[in-house]
């Protein structure tokens, strides 16, 4: 019972990996947006 | 195009979702290690999908310098072709079936080899000009992504099993260490590096850092060490209904590799655009300052 605490901590651990570089490409994403919407504007 | 990528996305959940049911219910408990083995479910998946996206790196690099010289380009073709015929003609021969490492099928190797050329040229093709300096910066950057889960998945796998978090001076978890920290030198690099030459310094790194992956790879057949043998194509064995819900597994990864990929290639060509978009602006507010000066100076 006590090594199952390691598998639910890998598998959330995987998924909070992915989350954290997908958040991270979606705020790249915005900010690229962002940034040709002002060059657009010039 | 754009219709594709929503749908893909929520065909690629389903199976995720279905891998997971069948990781933690549907697939049988491991008679020595009990529940905690299906930490496999996760670990291997992502090193063959690290491993699959640092290939593809290797094979844009390749291409992105072979590319600088058209003899080289006409070289490098010939070369990849020779190496796909010898190739499979070397695993028919008797000879070189027995040095294999044990439990390694020829077939399987002959496989791997023909997929050499077929990425090769699939590639050449299908990403022309900067796009194939794009492929390989999405495939390393995403390949590092899955090489972290590699190596933060192992460790928590060891622990229970092992009674160690990591085997210190393990060949296996060394390599692999040692292959995250190139990649992530060569994400580093393209990051902060403003020079000319930076795509082609990071092509040649990474051309070096593949050079690991066989390494890695390999290791458990040449050395001692603590890592159990592959279930695929080596030594090691498993339960069938145990390997169905690894390939399943490994099939959800695949297209969530391929869904995170495809977002990250359209980001690096939106940075390239604003970077154009911005040097234009500077060329253009760089003519309209020269020609707002007054004439007696418009000769310096």
């Amino acid at each position: 019972m006590n090594a199952v605490k390691f598998l639910f901590a890998a598998y959330i651990a995987t998924w909070v990996i992915h989350g954290v570089y997908l958040g991270s490409l979606v705020r790249r994403f915005s900010h690229l947006r962002q940034q040709l919407k002002d060059l657009g504007k010039k | 195009m754009k219709r594709l990528f929503p749908i893909l996305s929520i065909l690629t959940v389903i199976l995720l979702a279905y891998a997971l049911y069948e990781a933690l219910v549907v697939a049988p408990t491991d008679a020595l290690q009990g529940d905690v083995y299906r930490i496999i479910y996760y670990h291997v998946p992502s090193a063959w999908t690290a491993f699959l996206l640092f290939f593809i790196n290797f094979v844009a690099s390749i291409e992105y310098l072979v590319r600088a010289k058209r003899s080289t380009e006409v070289a490098a073709k010939w070369i990849v072709i020779a190496i796909g015929v010898i190739g499979v003609i070397a695993t028919f021969i008797p000879a070189v079936q027995h040095m294999l490492p044990t439990g390694m099928r020829p077939s399987a190797v002959a496989t791997t080899v023909v997929l050499i050329p077929v990425v090769y040229f699939l590639i050449g093709r299908w990403f022309p000009g900067d796009r194939l300096d794009i492929l390989a910066v999405t495939s390393a950057e995403v390949g590092v992504v899955f090489c972290t889960i590699v190596l933060v998945t192992g460790p928590l796998w060891a622990r229970p099993v092992w009674g160690i978090w990591w085997a210190p001076g393990d060949i296996r978890l060394t390599s692999t260490l040692v292959l995250w920290l190139i990649y992530v030198s060569y994400l580093v690099l393209r990051r902060f590096s403003s020079s000319a030459q930076t795509q082609m310094l990071a092509a040649a790194l990474a051309v070096f850092g593949a050079l690991d992956v066989p390494l890695v790879y390999f290791s458990i057949w040449f050395f001692r060490t603590q890592h159990p043998q592959p279930v695929i194509g080596g030594g090691g064995s498993m339960d069938p209904r145990m390997l169905h819900v690894l390939l399943i597994n490994w099939m959800a990864f695949l297209c969530f590799a391929f869904l995170v990929c495809w977002s990250r290639f359209r980001l690096e060509l939106l940075h390239r655009e604003v970077e154009q978009a911005h040097a234009m602006e500077s060329l253009v507010g760089a003519g309209a300052s020269k020609t707002s000066l007054p004439l007696s100076r418009r000769s310096e």
